[in-house]
């Protein structure tokens, strides 16, 4: 409900080839005092993209100008450890992108971006070295995420890897719905089960 | 089949199975605060539903909260617009709310043992990784998106594939200053920050059964710093005797049919784990972190490994100790710091503050060091008082300050300034986790405060066997 329908998506990428990329980075806590969900983007990766006075670090690879509108990051391994604050996801997504590319993700991370329409593609390390490279070595690089077949392809030279999503997300994502559409349709079967708890 | 703990308590709350996906899992037991939940709330009214078990979520504000003046009005309008959002919203859909300056506020994770909320065998949620803390009764507890709290309140269920099982044994009895901190932080630097992810751990073996319930409650607490969702312990007498009698814990009858449960609550022999790892106790001394990770911990007497010698990318390694200013090689004993910060939901218990006086007992504050004592709760401040650790507390220079999570996230005042170091007992030492540019060792509250005394990062041991 809350966010677009994913399906093929081709787009160049941001690269972020370091590991362990906590959530306090994505969005430093000071940034969490919001109570409607709004301008999380602009503080996406604040410290990292931001020096104290305000100004951009020119070299951050999401200030350059050359991968500026992509939809995809490559991040490092461990990408989304730490905090569980859903902020994070809702600034990847606010920021415009709709797809993050790691060869690993924390556990709560990737699943507030299925929640809000963000899709964590995990991919090989190898892959993700491929993928690195190419970026690295021309800026204009397109990648191709094809939900439907959960496949991810370099489109110049057409290496591609298959990626794994359990069905049911899989069709949440395709179709824009999430786990509450689900769950209120089952409500008398849960009021049911509730009564059978013992405290 | 012989089942684990952890199986006996999911399958017990699964109402159904998705086909090729998640269970859909009730919750028994569902934490909100101030930061992770209004945007809940507004989801919630904008598709209509209302609140479907008002009773089973406790609203407790503690993330933004500031430690002193707590009697005045919050000074920050974006912090106090959070707290105002939650009072609202828990009086409008008729939620338990303990707010700034109630009697039963504190930080979610230390209340919600402290008043009888946490019970062995409940599945537990709440917008916030440490929900983890919880796992020390035997419950399934784990923190969850912000989506998923709107999903519990509107459905009272999840939607959650089940996790792998991985038990973490650590036998042995464990020597002079080292405490439940050091036994997380030493299994955090053996299996890195995301060796458990996808797991869910029950912790076993001697150490644990030895160990106090808010030992216990520490050490699932930083479940999440190794990647788990969570982690847990087998409840048994000890965990028996710390409900009994809390405010919201069962009595009577009930207690009696809780306690039936409960003692079936335990992993059967032969049960299988996807994984399994043993450690010994006595490998384990006073732990200290010198990254930007809690994976990054050695013990106190240690240098900074090599990155030839880490697992991590040697770039990122590097990354790590510039941040920090260290360098490979360098020795942790005689650093010095500038800041030491007691408290959060790891060590923020009154376990803790006994730790803390053993040392500073007739000692000094050292002059360089800035110290913030942030109990975890009122009930923390209050058998502070009543044991007179306060005057201890006192004496040797220190204040005690207001309840909140403080300078663990630095959401309210106490940051630590950019480029100072801190030596705190708190959970995370990412980048700018408690201040823009702030530099955080992770420790005990034994190493906080020799160190806080000594004016260097100090092994506790020196002053508790001297």
């Amino acid at each position: 409900m809350a966010y677009d329908k994913f399906d093929v998506l081709t787009s160049t990428a941001y690269p972020l080839p370091i590991e362990n990329v906590d959530t306090d980075q994505i969005i430093p806590a000071r940034f969490l005092k919001a109570t409607e969900r709004v301008g999380f983007g602009d503080n996406f990766f604040r410290d990292w993209r931001y020096n104290q006075d305000g100004t951009p670090k020119a070299d951050f690879p999401l200030n350059k100008e050359i991968y500026a509108g992509s939809k995809i990051l490559v991040g490092g391994k461990n990408f989304g450890s730490g905090s569980s604050r859903e902020h994070a996801a809702w600034s990847v997504y606010d920021f415009g992108l709709r797809c993050v590319i790691s060869s690993f993700f924390a556990d709560i991370f990737r699943n507030n971006c299925l929640n809000v329409g963000v899709l964590p593609v995990q991919v090989s390390e190898n892959f993700a070295n491929t993928l690195f490279d190419a970026i690295m070595a021309n800026p204009n690089t397109e990648i191709k995420v094809d939900l439907p077949k959960q496949t991810v392809t370099l489109v110049a030279t057409g290496e591609s890897e298959s990626f794994e999503i359990n069905t049911y997300k899989k069709d949440n994502m395709l179709n824009g719905f999430d786990d509450i559409d689900y769950l209120k349709n089952i409500e008398d079967e849960i009021s049911l089960f509730a009564k059978t708890r013992p405290f | 089949m012989a089942n684990t703990l952890f199986d006996k308590v999911w399958d017990a709350h699964v109402v159904r199975k998705v086909k090729e996906g998640p269970d859909v899992l009730f919750i028994d037991r569902h934490f909100i605060h101030e930061v992770t939940s209004p945007v809940a709330f507004l989801g919630l009214e904008s598709r209509g539903n209302s609140v479907l078990y008002p009773e089973k979520t406790f609203a407790t504000a503690d993330h933004n909260t500031p430690t002193i003046n707590q009697h005045l009005p919050v000074e920050d309008p974006l912090s106090a617009n959070q707290l105002n959002a939650l009072e609202e919203n828990a009086k409008k859909y008729g939620i338990s709310h303990w707010g700034l300056g109630d009697k039963n506020n504190g930080i979610v994770h230390v209340v919600g043992p402290e008043n009888g909320i946490t019970l062995p065998g409940a599945t537990i949620v709440c917008g916030d990784s440490h929900t983890s803390t919880h796992g020390a009764f035997g419950a399934i507890a784990f923190g969850i998106g912000t989506s998923e709290v709107e999903m519990v309140l509107s459905t009272q269920c999840i939607m959650q594939p089940k996790p792998k099982s991985l038990r973490i044994n650590v036998n042995g009895s464990l020597g002079v200053g080292v405490t439940p901190k050091d036994v997380a932080l030493y299994i955090i630097s053996k299996l890195s920050t995301s060796g458990a992810t996808g797991y869910f751990v029950e912790y076993a073996g001697d150490v644990f059964k030895e160990m106090s319930m808010e030992g216990r409650m520490t050490v699932c607490n930083l479940s999440i710093e190794m990647g788990a969702r969570g982690g847990m312990i087998a409840p048994d007498e000890k965990t028996y005797h710390y409900i009994k009698g809390r405010a919201l814990a069962p009595k009577g009858e009930a207690w009696d049919k809780a306690m039936n449960y409960w003692q079936t609550l335990y992993t059967e022999d032969n049960a299988a784990f996807d994984a399994e790892v043993t450690f010994e106790a006595s490998d384990i001394e006073p732990m200290i972190t010198y990254g930007t990770n809690p994976g990054m911990g050695i013990g106190v007497t240690k240098s900074i490994p090599n990155s030839d010698d880490t697992d991590s990318g040697a770039k990122s390694y590097k990354k790590s100790l510039a941040y920090m200013n260290f360098d490979e090689g360098d020795a942790m004993l005689g650093k010095e710091i500038d800041f030491v910060f007691l408290g959060s939901c790891t060590n923020g218990r009154i376990e803790d503050f006994r730790a803390f006086c053993s040392i500073v007992e007739g000692r000094k504050k050292a002059d360089n060091v800035t110290a913030w004592l942030v109990p975890g709760s009122h009930k923390v401040v209050d058998q502070i008082k009543e044991e007179g650790l306060d005057k201890i507390i006192e004496n040797a220079g220190f204040v005690l300050r207001e309840p909140g999570c403080s300078a663990c996230l630095a959401m309210n005042d106490d940051k630590i300034p950019s480029g100072k170091l801190s030596v705190s007992t708190s959970n995370r030492n990412f980048e700018g986790r408690q201040g823009p540019g702030s530099r955080t060792l992770l420790a005990s509250p034994l190493v906080a405060a020799a160190s806080a005394v000594e004016g260097v990062v100090t092994d506790p041991r020196t002053i508790l066997t001297a």
